[in-house]
């Protein structure tokens, strides 16, 4: 079985959201504490990210919204964000709080696996990192590793990217991590087609934007992401 | 280098996705080639005074502030009318000895957007230059100068419209196209190694300075002054100066964009530094007359040097500046940009008697701004 991750921004909908994705077969929520300047982020989660923080989802509130989730579904949670809230919160101080909250671990965009050691978290790696930084990152995670598939920021694209696979098989000779691959990954298709590859599967921007629509097209569209990973058989 | 380094005391280091590491190893490692270089350090001095127009002049302003003895560094001579050429043309060599032919920038101004439409020119490369959309309506003569140059400027459509979200996006370009580009940043701002990069490049105007004010005056000056927004022609300025103990050093931002004076440790664009954000790390927006001060981050030197007492920050209103720019023009003939002006408005008003300011850029592009208040 591979795993699906579906991410969520932070806001009032949130927990009844995630409970949508559970029950169309997630098997891990991201939560997206939001920031001003996303440097990692297309436009979708970005334009998110505004209005969420326009509704006032500060790092308190989020992580009220990482509790209420906790309560409504048993899947691990992973906040993801950027530094500058940790850097404001204090990065032990927030990890604490979050693990207290419900997390089981921690995703920082722009912290990268040399900065912040003492934090524990899933690093992420990209198809620009080198052996040795993909060596470091595997080290480090906490569980899994993040493949970013693509070399640029989150959002749909056309087709699955063709670095994956070199990226994967990279991974695969340096390590023994579990890899989850995410960044432009927005299709049934091309989520079955990166789960051939790795082990997990990380949908972002089609998810928030489904989300939008409320709980019931969440809980389809997840769903038919899930049929479509659980057709592909393991490479 | 990492982000775990942080380059200036706290401050520094390399915020940024794990995509963007290995090419700021690989401009690390230019750059480190590149200042090892005889060739490079000649090709700079070349282009500077058969491109640019370097040395720029020192100018006594003695109606500009009778009783005192204050000099303008005369950046606004420069081609392209600010300093912000200093730095274009050395990363442009940077680029090529990288081997990259794309770049991308952000500007505010668009000083810095139409000197790297000038290298992008000279050196044939292609330019693609992110501007807010609020600065393009504030700076449209500058729009229409990268026009000419054969640049792309791509409008910025979301949140404050200025420099902050102009410089997300140009970093966003970079991220996607980083294999080809080479991120042309305009201030001594981003992780590292950029603020060193942009420090060095931009040291000519301090150099030149120090020894103009010299053999002119027969000693150093008693302050040194500088508008800051990001902080380049600042730090350019202070840089020839920082071992001089006796030689105050005055740093001069907009009242509503005192990412120094009134900012709070953070994390933006990068970097690690002083900048305007909320108790919860969220940017907040700066307001300023002047589109290149209207920016809530800052240098991560120009941090540390507040923190070490070496430098003062102090602020200056739009009303202020306003009144310095037409009092430059009156009683000198010359026109500076806004944000110089801002350095004047506050040197005038210094207790020392030989004052050295950076006359960053002139005021063209203002004209519209000013006549319409």
């Amino acid at each position: 079985m591979k795993t699906l991750a579906i991410y969520l921004m932070c806001g009032a909908a949130t927990p009844e959201l995630a409970e949508a994705a559970v029950e169309g077969g997630a098997d891990i929520v991201e939560l997206g504490f939001p920031f001003s300047d996303p440097l990692a982020d297309g436009p979708v989660i970005r334009l998110a990210g505004e209005r969420a923080l326009a509704d006032g989802m500060r790092t308190d509130a989020c992580l009220e919204c990482l509790g209420a989730t906790r309560e409504r579904v048993d899947v691990p949670l992973i906040p993801m964000t950027y530094a500058s809230l940790l850097e404001a919160y204090g990065y032990e101080r927030f990890a604490t709080a979050a693990r207290g909250a419900g997390a089981t671990s921690l995703i920082v965009a722009d912290l990268p696996v040399d900065a912040e050691t003492d934090l524990r978290r899933i690093q992420l790696v990209a198809p620009t990192s080198t052996d040795e930084r993909l060596k470091l990152a595997a080290g480090r995670t906490d569980g899994w590793l993040y493949l970013v598939t693509v070399t640029g920021t989150t959002g749909a694209r056309d087709g699955l990217s063709p670095a994956l696979r070199g990226l994967v098989e990279r991974a695969r000779a340096l390590s023994d991590v579990p890899l989850y691959a995410g960044f432009g990954i927005s299709t049934p298709e091309q989520a079955a087609a990166a789960a051939e590859l790795v082990d997990g599967v990380v949908v972002g921007s089609r998810a928030v934007e489904v989300a939008q629509d409320g709980p019931d097209s969440l809980r389809e569209y997840v769903a038919s992401l899930r049929a479509s990973i659980d057709t592909t058989i393991s490479v | 280098m990492s982000a775990a380094t942080r380059t200036y005391g706290e401050y520094g280091g390399r915020y940024v996705p794990e995509t963007l590491i290995p090419a700021l190893d690989e401009l690390e490692a230019g750059w480190q080639q590149a200042l090892a270089d005889p060739a490079f350090g000649r090709e700079l001095d070349d282009l500077g005074r058969d491109y640019a127009g370097r040395p720029t002049p020192l100018t006594l302003a003695e109606r500009f502030a009778p009783g005192k003895r204050i000099y303008l560094k005369r950046e606004d001579l420069l081609h392209t009318g600010a300093h912000k050429l200093n730095n274009a043309l050395g990363q442009a060599v940077l680029a090529r000895r990288l081997g990259k032919n794309r770049i991308v920038a952000e500007t505010g101004a668009g000083q810095h957007g139409v000197a790297t439409a000038t290298v992008c020119a000279r050196f044939g490369f292609e330019c693609v230059v992110y501007m807010g959309a609020e600065d393009m309506r504030r700076q449209a003569p500058n729009v229409e100068r990268m026009g000419l140059l054969g640049a792309e400027v791509r409008p910025v459509e979301y949140g404050t419209k200025t420099l902050k979200e102009a410089t997300s996006e140009a970093i966003r370009d970079w991220i996607t196209n980083v294999e080809t580009t080479h991120y042309l940043i305009g201030s001594c701002v981003g992780p590292a190694p950029y603020p060193e990069i942009v420090r060095e490049l931009q040291s000519v105007i301090g150099r030149e300075a120090r020894e103009q004010i010299f053999t002119a005056e027969g000693r150093l000056p008693e302050v040194a002054v500088a508008c800051v927004g990001g902080g380049s022609n600042a730090i350019g300025l202070f840089a020839a100066f920082v071992e001089d103990r006796d030689v105050r050093l005055v740093g001069v931002e907009a009242a509503g964009a005192a990412s120094l004076g009134t900012g709070r440790a953070g994390v933006l664009h990068g970097s690690r530094s002083s900048l305007l954000a909320d108790a919860d790390g969220q940017v907040l927006d700066a307001h300023s007359i002047s589109a290149g001060l209207d920016y809530p981050g800052v240098g991560p030197e120009h941090a540390f040097l507040r923190d070490s007492g070496r430098a003062e920050y102090v602020g200056a209103s739009d009303d202020e500046a306003l009144a310095a720019f037409r009092r430059l023009a009156e009683t000198e003939g010359i026109i500076p940009a806004l944000e110089p002006a801002h350095a004047l408005a506050r040197a005038r008003e210094l207790d020392q008697e030989l004052i050295l300011v950076c006359l960053s850029g002139r005021g063209d592009k203002d004209l519209a701004e000013v006549l319409s208040r």
